[in-house]
């Protein structure tokens, strides 16, 4: 069982409803329900809605994870969710959730970190992560640069973004051009046809004295915005492809120089890429032209496990399983703003599990 | 039979075994911001009380509100998922009726309200504890002060405005006892209990972001 550990993730930090079935590393199961359309028309993720749409969607998810897997819930070997960060009230969804099912199936839980997930998810993809592991990680929700040395347990923040997450910029500036919500794909599309060196907008924080490895896209998003409005003001037609191509090519030069500048300054031979933006054909691009540079071995996995999901969350927690973590507590709670630096939340535990035995299946 | 009764609607989180007959073990605790924490503690004090495994449940019962949606989400995902766990069936019951039960008042009209913050209450109208006379609203007390004058009314909503309710009396907060013993109760009379979903009342706060905000300076 400790090689191979059969466990559940439960996700709920934004909008996604995600669960996912892995054995060790292997993915078996990745079912997701997501309430992005109900957002769309907001322009961003409302908590309430997304919360709504969690606990509505859980169960048959659930169901159909397990169907997907072809596998009885009686033999998992835990519960995975996760613990934060993210939107309190739809965390807590998906903890409620998670503590229910293990202790009704009489399984240990596991309340796992949302950003040490998206980088244990490659191990899905490309088996085991190599230890050390740069990993940069660009969604709606965050942009960071962590150094992970034991996905569960020793992850440390080299830099991250003191403004707007990357995603965050795209959604704006396809606001900007009214080309609706989210925005990482349509810019992505329209940028395909569009010159990246038609104008040159600002790289944030790139000077020799700026902090080496944090981000920052607020200017940028400025900068664009007010270029537009310009020929916009002047009557002007707006090039919506060289627009969309040149912003791009601004946001994933930064990330991918600063990334690749990491690596080797602390001899790291492997960079993994994840969360949303981690989707972006032109950042997948210039990651491996860089990376190959470098001669830094770069990974980055399939789209659809680079957004949030279940199977990212069962991952780890099968990873905390075959490590023989500590599993958490019956009191276990929602922490939005869970530090990086805890993989996962281990329970004050002794007491839990010894008042808890009598009343579990064994 | 045996049910598992829980509510996290109001500030009280509170849990209840009843075996058809009488309720053998509860626990409540008022704790308004800990209901994730506190609530699956509170599932295994009840059994390990009762000496009961939570495999030997047939039935779960829960409050399905009106509530503050963080709170009550948590009670509802919780009797969801141990009810698609053990496959067994989930009861819903409006959080009120339960207020209205334990309130034991044979003859009314008599109000149950809850706090729905926001300076709003939950509330509806009986014509005794078994009896609910309104569907549940959520409205500001000196809004329905005509509606309700002159009636005893009971809950955390009713004590808190006294110019709206002056004769506001305990129970306070819901007990997942009281809202086992009605189930229990309807459950061998052959009724029909609602499904376990949520009873909002308002619509979800979104802002709808207005036009972008223009950066260049004028
Ligand atoms: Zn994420």
């Amino acid at each position: 069982m400790a090689d191979e550990p059969l466990v559940l993730g439960i996700e709920t930090s934004c909008d996604e409803t995600g669960v996912g079935v892995v054995r060790g590393t292997s993915l078996l199961a990745d079912a997701v329900a997501s309430s992005v359309d109900e957002h769309a028309r907001f322009g961003g993720v409302v908590p309430e809605v997304a919360s709504r749409a969690h606990l509505e969607a859980m169960v048959p998810t659930i169901d159909r994870a397990l169907q997907q897997a072809g596998v009885s819930a009686r033999d998992l070997d835990g519960i995975a969710v996760t613990a934060g960060p993210g939107l309190a009230g739809a965390l807590l969804v998906g903890v409620s959730a998670a503590k229910a099912y293990a202790y009704a199936l009489g399984k240990p839980l596991y309340g796992v970190n949302h950003l040490a997930s998206h980088i244990c998810v490659d191990q899905l993809e490309h088996g085991p992560l190599p230890e050390p592991t740069m990993a940069l990680l660009v969604s709606g929700g965050h942009s960071s640069l962590l150094l992970s040395e034991d996905i569960t347990a020793d992850v440390r923040p080299m830099g991250s973004t003191i403004d707007d997450a990357a995603g965050e910029a795209f959604d704006k500036i396809a606001r900007v051009l009214n080309l609706g919500f989210p925005g990482g794909p349509v810019i992505d599309w329209y940028a395909r046809e569009g010159d990246p060196e038609a104008i040159a907008f600002p790289r944030g924080l790139s000077g020799p004295r700026d902090p080496a490895y944090d981000f920052s896209f607020s200017g940028l998003k400025t900068a664009v915005a007010r270029w537009i409005e310009a020929r916009r003001a002047a009557g002007e037609e707006v090039p919506v492809r060289d627009v969309a191509a040149s912003f791009q090519e601004a946001v994933v030069d930064v990330l991918t120089r600063k990334a690749v500048r990491a690596c080797k300054d602390e001899g790291v031979d492997h960079l993994m890429i994840g969360g949303g933006v981690a989707a972006n054909s032109r950042l997948r691009a210039l990651a491996q032209e860089r990376c190959e540079a470098a001669g830094i071995r770069l990974r980055v996995p399939r789209p659809k496990l680079c957004t949030d999901n279940g199977a990212m969350v069962a991952a780890l927690g099968a990873e905390m399983v075959a490590r023989g973590r500590a599993a958490s507590g019956w009191d276990l709670s929602a922490d939005s703003s869970l530090p990086v630096t805890e993989p996962h939340v281990p329970g004050d535990h002794d007491h839990v599990h010894e008042v808890s035995k009598e009343n579990l299946y064994s | 039979m045996l049910l598992l009764a829980l509510d996290t609607a109001t500030p009280a989180v509170t849990v209840a075994l009843h075996d058809g007959t009488d309720v053998i073990a509860s626990s409540s605790q008022v704790d308004a911001r800990r209901h994730g924490e506190l609530l699956l503690p509170a599932v295994d004090r009840v059994l390990a009380e009762a000496g009961l495994r939570l495999d030997a449940v047939t039935g779960i019962v829960v409050g399905i509100g009106p509530g503050p949606y963080t709170g009550l989400r948590v009670g509802l995902m919780t009797a969801d998922t141990f009810g698609l766990a053990l496959g067994v069936p989930v009861h819903g019951v409006c959080t009120l009726d339960g207020l209205a039960y334990a309130a034991d008042i044979e003859k009314g009209p008599f109000v149950v309200a809850t706090d729905a913050r926001r300076k709003e209450v939950y509330w509806a109208t009986y014509a005794d504890s078994r009896t609910r006379l309104t569907d549940p609203a959520v409205d500001r007390p000196a809004d329905i002060a005509e509606q309700v004058a002159g009636l005893p009314a009971v809950g955390a909503g009713a004590l808190l405005y006294p110019d709206t309710f002056p004769s506001a009396h305990e129970p306070e907060h819901v007990s997942a006892a009281a809202l086992a013993s009605l189930a229990a109760e309807k459950l061998a009379a052959g009724e029909e209990l609602p499904a376990p979903r949520p009873l909002y009342l308002r619509r979800p706060d979104a802002q709808v972001p207005k036009n972008y905000k223009v950066v260049t300076p004028k």
